[in-house]
């Protein structure tokens, strides 16, 4: 069924009658050409973009409960491709791009708004870095602009500007970052994977991956054996232990991310704000509240709530770079199980066991990478082999010493 | 908020240590293959359950402990000395 205006009037004028589920529930069947673990985001888009690109439709999606209840449903839902190494802003570019046509694509509103994405500095330091940034970007074709003091006080009335601790010198501002609607994202790639024959299997949790002559033949589920020669994981927060099903180490911990909503109010903060001097972003969502966020708790932790150290200092940043937050309630608080890699950056690869594929490692940043993830994941599945996008992301990078710190924290996964 | 019993200053929350990761690797031989130290470096068992792990009472003692935690209830089992060895109760 095609989603259009003209599908909502005659529907509003018929009572709603004609309206089906938008994807099916299937049993599933013994065998299929791929098995996707995880019915997140990325999974569900890697199964998208199979059928779609590569012509791959023999596909199930497994996942534990329902889709997009991981981290798809627990981000604070930024898209932007504003990162320094070559690697992972080219990578986060063609990401984007996959956004600003997704909807089209899919015939589904995720609600793809690009209000811009402004990172503050506030130091000398943090200028030349940001200047440094924007002109790697540039240099790729990717927007990017610096602004001083006065520009950010003209777009951003709310920030305090003129903090006495921490004063703006200026932001890195990319105006086609923004924001999209998480759960739209995951029920979009749902409908438009099962319009094109996916199995997508709720309800169905993997207890053991079966790997013979390091070789994988197919998994054991809770609702029985299924097989396939070609499986790609999807399960970030819980990598390490999918892959040591299969006999596979990663290089990754699982920490918790907290995020944040206020009460709804009028318009207050028209684009995504981040905060260099301290731990924090803000953008507004289409409901009112303002969605936000600080960094980890910072201890291994596979359990989705935090810790209140951390609500206090995120509230006290936020308070700090924008005062009028202080008068607002929180409304909600939930933990995100992040997969942490190494060197902060994702992996999305193929692994010591052929026909066992992964899409991990994705920290802080696996919403923004949702469609760029999916599609370089369903290349990886479909080809054997990475694709140029995604070639530096590989799982062995670690063994051949070719990292990619985009932050320069070295092997802490916790700071990272 | 986690709370850590330090042998030298008493319970303690969370705020005053600096996590410092996982405390079952240990350094190899300078002359070990190079294999070992990718996974002295990398290689991390990440367990949902009872992990061992390094916490710095950097605003208190400056001692380095090892503590026993549950990833999941985040009970913490057992602090101890860095040089202690710690039972790892079954899950």
């Amino acid at each position: 069924m095609h989603y259009s205006g003209l599908r909502l009037l005659r529907e509003a004028l018929t009572g709603n009658r004609g309206w089906k589920p938008a994807w099916r529930d299937p049993v599933p069947r013994r065998e299929y050409d791929v098995i996707i673990i995880g019915g997140g985001g990325h999974g569900l888009a890697t199964a998208y973009y199979l059928a779609k690109v590569h012509g791959i439709t023999n596909v199930a999606v497994v996942e534990r409960g329902p889709i997009g209840l991981g981290n798809t449903g627990r981000n604070t839902t930024i898209v932007r491709s504003n990162y320094l190494l070559p690697q992972n802003h080219n990578f986060f570019e063609w990401s984007l791009k996959l956004w600003e046509g997704l909807e089209q694509d899919i015939n589904f509103n995720a609600m793809v708004s690009q209000r811009g994405v402004l990172n503050l500095f506030h130091n000398e330091g943090g200028r030349n870095a940001a200047a440094r940034r924007g002109n790697a970007m540039r240099l790729d074709g990717i927007d990017a602009e610096l602004l001083d003091r006065e520009q950010v006080r003209a777009m951003c009335p709310l920030v305090d500007v003129d903090n006495g601790r921490f004063p703006v010198m200026g932001a890195l501002l990319q105006r086609r970052g923004g924001t999209a609607r998480h759960d739209a994202v995951a029920w979009g790639f749902a409908r438009a994977a099962d319009a094109r024959g996916v199995d997508i299997i709720q309800h169905c949790e993997v207890l053991g991956i079966d790997v013979v002559d390091g070789r994988v033949r197919g998994v054991q589920t809770s609702r029985g054996p299924i097989r396939a020669n070609k499986i790609g994981l999807a399960v970030a927060g819980n990598t390490s232990r999918l892959a040591q099903m299969a006999g596979v180490d990663v290089p990754i911990e699982s920490h918790v991310l907290q995020a944040f909503v206020s009460e709804a109010v009028k318009p207050l903060v028209d684009q995504v704000i981040t905060f260099g001097a301290g731990h924090f972003y803000v953008s507004q969502s289409d409901k009112g509240g303002l969605v936000f966020g600080g960094g980890l708790d910072g201890w291994n932790t596979y359990a989705q709530r935090g810790n209140l150290p951390v609500v206090d200092h995120v509230w006290a940043a936020g308070i700090a770079l924008i005062p009028a937050l202080s008068r607002l309630r929180g409304l909600r608080q939930w933990g995100g199980v992040m997969d942490m890699s190494f060197d902060g950056s994702p992996i999305i690869s193929t692994t010591p066991v052929a026909g066992l594929y992964m899409t991990a490692g994705w920290c802080y940043g696996g919403f923004k990478a949702t469609p760029g993830s999916g599609w370089c994941h369903a290349w990886t599945i479909a080809n054997d082999a990475p694709h140029k996008l995604n070639e530096a992301h590989r799982l062995d990078r670690f063994r051949t010493g070719h990292l990619l710190d985009e932050r320069g924290n070295g092997p802490f996964p916790w700071l990272q | 908020m986690i709370r850590i019993a330090c042998p030298f200053c008493g319970l303690r929350d969370e705020t005053e240590f600096a996590y410092r990761g996982d405390a079952t690797v240990s350094r190899p031989p300078a002359d070990a293959p190079i294999e070992d130290f990718h996974d002295y470096v990398y290689r991390r068992a990440n367990p949902r359950g009872w992990h061992v792990e390094w916490w710095h009472h950097a605003g208190g003692c400056r001692q380095f402990l090892k503590v026993v935690r549950h990833t999941m209830t985040h009970a913490v089992h057992s602090v101890g000395l860095a040089s202690s060895t710690q039972v790892v109760p079954p899950e």
